[in-house]
């Protein structure tokens, strides 16, 4: 069946107009940020565009560190909740019992309490473990925090895979490890590695425990941006000049990574 | 028996002496983590801490700036569960004593004799003691006037009083406001919150002989004088104030007079500078100043802030912590501070010796409105009926930041037409008076 023009035009005013709504919010931030703080609260769209919102942003803090951290934490994190998530998404999805379903989705469900319900236990056991403003306490966090999620969707790009495969993998006498390695990763790698980049991404953005879990050493961009918010003071040229350099490099990361993305989040739908 | 050679006793002394001493230079090295938030005079603290870390070698400093409430909640619970992160915290003067009673900060005594205590101003420092001892040392300290723009004063024919009323102050709003024009003779925090609109809110019912509680802690809010000062407060931003007034807090307001579109602002001190700053403001030229407006009781506690730096009793650097939170509140950082950046930029309302400056008098005109808003600002002092509790904007006790954002929301409502003003003084009531029930007031 072939769309009418006046359906391409409908789906083109939709789609694109879905696009620029969503992206709105960021071009008006990165705009923002080449304003002077007396302009920005106004909502012109012509103005002396100026760096100086940059420049006060490199003096006063310390940008690459900050960077540093947030590309260590996301990627330790995202590792080490592939590195568990993996088997278990692989032992859920082939050799099911009666209660996978019932694990699947009591994981789930830890989503679904707001994390300053744990803060506290959680602050008290990283303080015992000396782990406050470390990367090494922030990998863990975010690996839990992304792990339901990461099984979820590694089981169900799993759940795709015909069983028999593995079994004749199994006939030529591979082991489970092999099997996982050699059959199960090769076939479902666009699929893994979506789910890589959304935790990245995730991890990324994360605010909540990396503002309340770090101080000086360990924290990450998300820290750096909330620095410049001030209660007495005009501050929105430099919180979004600081905003964009946050989200500059997981934007481009994005950008280049968007085929994999959305190939492996629509990887069930095309087979 | 072997002879030990004498050379190889005196390399073992001498080596062994070498170890202390240098493990006695790595213990005294310390680093102390400075929580703070990014106001401009923490922005100039930093910047200049380096000659700090020239003078202490052996004192390093890593620096956390957090948003006002972010920082909050991240300092209490680091000194709720001991965990010793920081070494020196910015808090507030309502912070101070609540927290010094709770035994979570250090005091601050035997303070050497060139810090000249007695030159913090009285009611900055009175704000800071807790059972006699100081517990936290101010850093920058501000109370509330009334802006206004002397331009549009004169084409209304109009001159501000020396001590305006709030009477006055209406008819003048009513006079300069040009809604046409986007000029609103009124602009005044809407934001909800304890120390958004509560803050202003609290002084204007102060003002008009109202306050919180009763002496048996009971919440008087449904009284006569809350209904005159919030139905003033109603009108006047209903009349004159900007619109979409409920989501304006000290920054908007700051935006919106910078830009031209407020005939007057009443809001904290700390503005003026900010106002008179070409770089920031397209009416540093044409601002006035005049004090806070009285209502129908004079005398009544306005507002007092101040900015201070403290020590928790979890850190583990007090000392060190200490030699800069010293240096950082002396008049030997407000001389550096006017050396580098000029006297118009020294942190306000602390010293005494600061406003009896000359250079400082002559770079900042709105000085003198400071020091006089700060000496009367009387947060210790009496509203109409008496009071069991103290602060002027706030009241000092812990339940305050929950009821106060809570009432504050109600107050709002009254703004955006959701309810009237009896409807939310009686709604404020009752939510306060729950409160205080459930805290178990009123307290032996």
């Amino acid at each position: 069946m072939r769309a009418t023009p006046l359906q391409r035009l409908l789906s083109f005013i939709f789609g694109w107009g879905a696009a620029l709504l969503l992206f709105f919010p960021i071009a008006w931030m990165v705009l923002t940020s080449f304003k002077s703080e007396r302009d920005a609260t106004s909502p012109g769209l012509f103005f002396a565009p100026s760096l100086d919102s940059y420049r006060d942003v490199f003096a006063r803090a310390d940008y690459l560190s900050f960077a540093l951290n947030s590309v260590v934490i996301s990627v330790g994190g995202t590792v080490l909740a592939l590195l568990f998530a993996i088997p278990a998404a692989y032992a859920m999805a082939f050799h099911p019992t009666h209660r996978t379903r019932g694990t699947l989705l009591w994981m789930l469900s830890t989503k679904m309490l707001p994390p300053v319900g744990v803060l506290v236990p959680i602050y008290l056991l990283f303080r015992t473990a000396g782990l406050l403003d470390s990367r090494s306490g922030l990998v863990m966090i975010y690996a839990l925090m992304n792990l339901p999620i990461v099984v979820w969707m590694l089981f169900t790009f799993y759940k795709e895979v015909p069983n028999e495969i593995l079994e004749a993998g199994r006939m030529d006498g591979a082991k489970t490890a092999g099997e996982v390695w050699f059959l199960l990763l090769p076939l479902t790698l666009p699929g893994v590695a979506s789910t890589g980049l959304l935790s990245l991404i995730l991890c990324w953005n994360e605010a909540f425990w990396s503002l309340n879990l770090t101080s000086a050493g360990a924290a990450p961009l998300t820290a750096f941006i909330a620095s410049f918010s001030s209660p007495e003071g005009l501050f929105f040229a430099k919180l979004s000049a600081a905003s964009t350099m946050a989200v500059a490099p997981i934007l481009v990361f994005g950008w280049f990574s968007q085929r994999q993305l959305v190939q492996g989040l629509t990887f069930g739908a095309v087979k | 028996m072997a002879r030990i050679p004498r050379d190889g006793i005196i390399a073992v002394v001498a080596g062994a002496a070498l170890m202390l001493a240098s493990t006695g230079v790595a213990r005294a090295d310390s680093t102390i983590t400075i929580a703070t938030v990014n106001n401009g005079d923490m922005v100039v603290m930093q910047k200049l801490s380096s000659a700090f870390e020239k003078q202490h070698p052996d004192i390093h400093l890593r620096w956390v700036v957090l948003e006002e409430n972010v920082l909050r909640q991240r300092v209490t619970t680091d000194i709720a569960t001991k965990a010793g992160q920081f070494d020196v915290l910015t808090i507030g003067n309502y912070e101070v004593p609540i927290w010094a009673k709770q035994g979570w900060l250090v005091a601050m005594d035997n303070l050497p004799a060139s810090y000249d205590v007695d030159d913090l101003l009285k009611p900055v420092r009175a704000g800071l003691t807790y059972d006699g001892k100081l517990y936290g040392l101010p850093f920058y300290g501000e109370s509330a006037m009334t802006y206004y723009r002397t331009d549009l004063f004169q084409k209304a024919g109009i001159k501000m009083p020396d001590a305006p009323t709030y009477d006055q102050i209406r008819g003048f709003a009513d006079k300069i406001t040009d809604k046409p024009n986007q000029i609103y003779g009124m602009c005044l925090r809407g934001k909800p919150g304890w120390g958004e609109n509560m803050a202003y809110v609290t002084s204007l019912v102060n003002a008009e002989g109202g306050q919180w509680f009763n002496m048996q802690w009971k919440p008087v809010i449904d009284s006569p004088e809350w209904h005159k000062a919030i139905s003033y407060y109603d009108d006047i931003l209903k009349a004159d104030g900007p619109p979409g007034a409920t989501s304006n807090g000290f920054n908007e307001n700051l935006a919106l007079f910078s830009s031209g579109h407020c005939g007057m602002w009443i809001d904290a001190t700390v503005a003026g500078g900010l106002l008179y700053d070409k770089k920031q403001s397209t009416v540093a030229d044409k601002v006035g100043f005049a004090p806070m407006p009285t209502g129908s009781f004079v005398g009544a506690p306005t507002w007092l802030w101040s900015w201070n730096l403290a020590i928790p009793a979890s850190s583990k650097q007090q000392d060190a912590a200490r030699t800069f939170v010293t240096w950082a509140t002396s008049k030997e950082y407000i001389q550096l501070v006017a050396k580098e950046n000029g006297w118009v930029s020294v942190p306000p309302g602390t010293r005494v010796s600061t406003y009896a400056s000359a250079d400082y008098q002559k770079a900042a005109p709105f000085a003198g409105f400071v020091r006089k808003a700060i000496d009367v600002a009387n947060p210790d002092g009496q509203t109409q009926q008496p009071r069991p509790y103290q602060g002027a904007q706030f009241v000092a006790i812990p339940e305050f930041q929950g009821m106060g954002t809570q009432v504050g929301q109600t107050i709002a409502g009254t703004l955006t037409g959701q309810t009237t003003v009896d409807q939310a003084l009686k709604t404020a009531q009752a939510a306060a008076d729950r409160t205080m029930h459930q805290a178990g007031y009123p307290k032996k």
